[in-house]
């Protein structure tokens, strides 16, 4: 039984790990069609440095990942820590609100926010789509996930760690400044890490709510794919598994952390 | 928090930490959704645009057998992707959860997850095409070239791969803290290992089984990606219908019924895993 277990585990993984390989292996593979290895070669990964668009591309996606990032950790933090400390009209509304983001097709995410744009460009005369829209939109749907993350950490704090500090007479931003932030710092990185893992991964949303000039790495990545398999694409996505391994190493370092 | 803060202290306090996130969720989250339920009664006009006479006539088109079997071939892939994850998943589940490398594995079964989705879906064509890995392995026996793209079978293959990692997770949180005395107990009692499996350790497992099942077939009815790229225009879900009505088709009006019919469906779900799991179920579902 327990053999049986293994073996399946063994051929789970393999079944995981196999697609990812065969990229990683073609993108050092000279032959331009097919999947005969004919010799190694770094040339894909020297056009795809030497592609303007793609460092174009590279540095749109980054930029609409660290801004929402911030703005969403922000946000989220602050919406997490008054949920879960006060009551008051409408919170169950909002509760609701955040689990719509996590649990609908990223489609309708999608479609939604274009209607939002496109209904506000028809009323108000703005906003364009542009980047500023991908931030929109991306900065929706990581606000519902910060949120839940940080709000599960600072369920498990102490309250009276925050009683204390007020019996010794610290007002209310310098508890939250120099206790409550402190502590809950592991879930508020955890959030910003998921949502910046979210961003980067996106490609959905930023379909719909991208316009001209808003290019994204995912975005070209679909283009590309469509047009047929393509050696520089083995490269870059080498390059984006290598990226995440580096982000989850990290964000599994931060989150073994303990209060 | 605060006995000795004033009702407008309270009030000031409350203002700055729910005031910012939650505008933005009425901004963007219930005023876009209200927005799709108003499109969806609205007529499409000779450009494109949206506009007068309001009616149900996006969802009796809907209703046609043509959108139909889309839905229905959405729900396919759903059901198929959670009974094939569960296959997978259930026993991997397990396995990591009584190893002594646990998180080292956790961690490997998390990396190709958060490699970029359009890769792992982009990997399965590289792989399944005509002059593919799998293709070329098979050509070594002597056999093939099949044609596994693109196809059903191959939508359904990569959905799977990209949502398997939703069915374990949820998964692999109950089996930690599964009771293993009940096991031993029933043991005790004289059952033999599969009756004691199924009445000491399956039900146990039962919530993260409901919510591995949620977060599959949901996303999994709901992507366009995958049968996009690995259907090739041959297997056409929801998803793709709506993405074409926002797209090329240009009737937002009918992408916005199709949406809330999609929405609909995503709710039921839920409603009926709610119902399963109580209130605190959804809690765990995120």
């Amino acid at each position: 039984m327990r053999r049986l277990l293994s073996l399946h585990a063994l051929l789970v993984y393999a079944f995981l790990y196999l697609p990812l390989l065969v990229i990683v292996a073609l993108s050092f593979n000279e032959s331009r069609r097919g999947v005969r290895f004919t010799g190694f070669t770094l040339d894909w990964y020297r056009a795809l440095f030497q592609d303007p668009r793609v460092l174009e591309y590279f540095g749109n996606t980054l930029a609409v990942a660290l801004v929402s990032t911030l703005v969403s950790t922000a946000l989220g933090t602050l919406l997490a820590l008054g949920m879960v400390r006060y009551r008051f009209f409408g919170k169950e509304l909002l509760r609701y609100l955040l689990y719509i983001p996590v649990v609908m097709p990223d489609v309708v995410m999608g479609i939604s926010l274009l209607l939002l744009f496109a209904f506000s460009r028809e009323l108000l005369g703005f906003p364009r789509l542009s980047l500023l829209t991908v931030i929109l939109g991306h900065i929706t749907f990581q606000l519902a996930f910060v949120t839940l993350v940080v709000r599960s950490r600072l369920l498990l704090l102490d309250p009276a760690l925050e009683e204390a500090a007020r019996d010794l007479g610290a007002r209310g931003f310098q508890t939250f400044l120099h206790v409550t932030l402190p502590l809950a710092w592991p879930g508020v990185a955890a959030g910003a890490l998921l949502a910046l893992t979210l961003s980067l991964d996106d490609f959905v949303v930023t379909f719909f709510t991208a316009g001209p000039g808003a290019t994204t790495l995912p975005l070209y990545i679909y283009s590309s794919v469509k047009l047929g398999v393509s050696p520089k694409v083995h490269a870059l996505s080498t390059l984006i598994v290598g990226l995440s391994a580096f982000f989850l190493a990290l964000g599994y370092a931060l989150s073994r952390r303990r209060v | 928090m605060n006995e000795a803060a004033t009702p407008s202290q309270r009030l000031f306090r409350v203002l700055v930490t729910v005031g910012p996130g939650g505008l933005w969720l009425l901004l963007f989250v219930l005023l876009p959704s209200l927005l799709v339920l108003l499109a969806s009664f609205l007529t499409r006009g000779p450009y494109g645009e949206l506009g007068p006479p309001l009616g149900l006539h996006n969802y009796a088109r809907a209703l046609e057998p043509l959108y139909l079997e889309a839905f229905a071939q959405s729900l396919l892939v759903g059901v198929w992707a959670t009974l094939l994850s569960a296959l997978l998943g259930y026993p991997l589940a397990f396995y990591i959860a009584r190893h002594p490398k646990r998180d080292l594995l956790l961690f490997l079964l998390l990396l190709p997850f958060l490699t970029n989705f359009l890769i792992r879906v982009y990997a399965w064509l590289v792989l399944l095409q005509r002059e593919g890995l799998v293709n070329a392995l098979l050509g070594a026996f002597g056999l093939g070239p099949f044609p596994f793209y693109p196809s059903f079978g191959a939508v359904l293959l990569a959905t799977v791969y990209t949502f398997l990692p939703f069915f374990v997770l949820p998964v692999y949180a109950s089996v930690e803290r599964l009771d293993w005395q009940l096991l031993e107990a029933a043991y005790d009692l004289g059952a033999r290992p599969f009756r004691a499996f199924l009445h000491a350790v399956l039900p146990q497992t039962y919530p993260g089984l409901f919510a591995g099942s949620v977060l599959v077939f949901i996303p999994a009815m709901g992507t366009f990606v995958v049968a996009d790229l690995l259907g090739a225009g041959r297997v056409v879900l929801i998803g793709n219908l709506i993405q074409q009505q926002f797209g090329v088709t240009r009737d937002w009006a009918f992408g916005a019924a199709l949406s809330v019919f999609l929405m609909g469906f995503v709710l039921l779900s839920l409603y009926l895993y709610a119902r399963i799991q109580g209130e605190r179920g959804l809690e765990e579902l995120v």
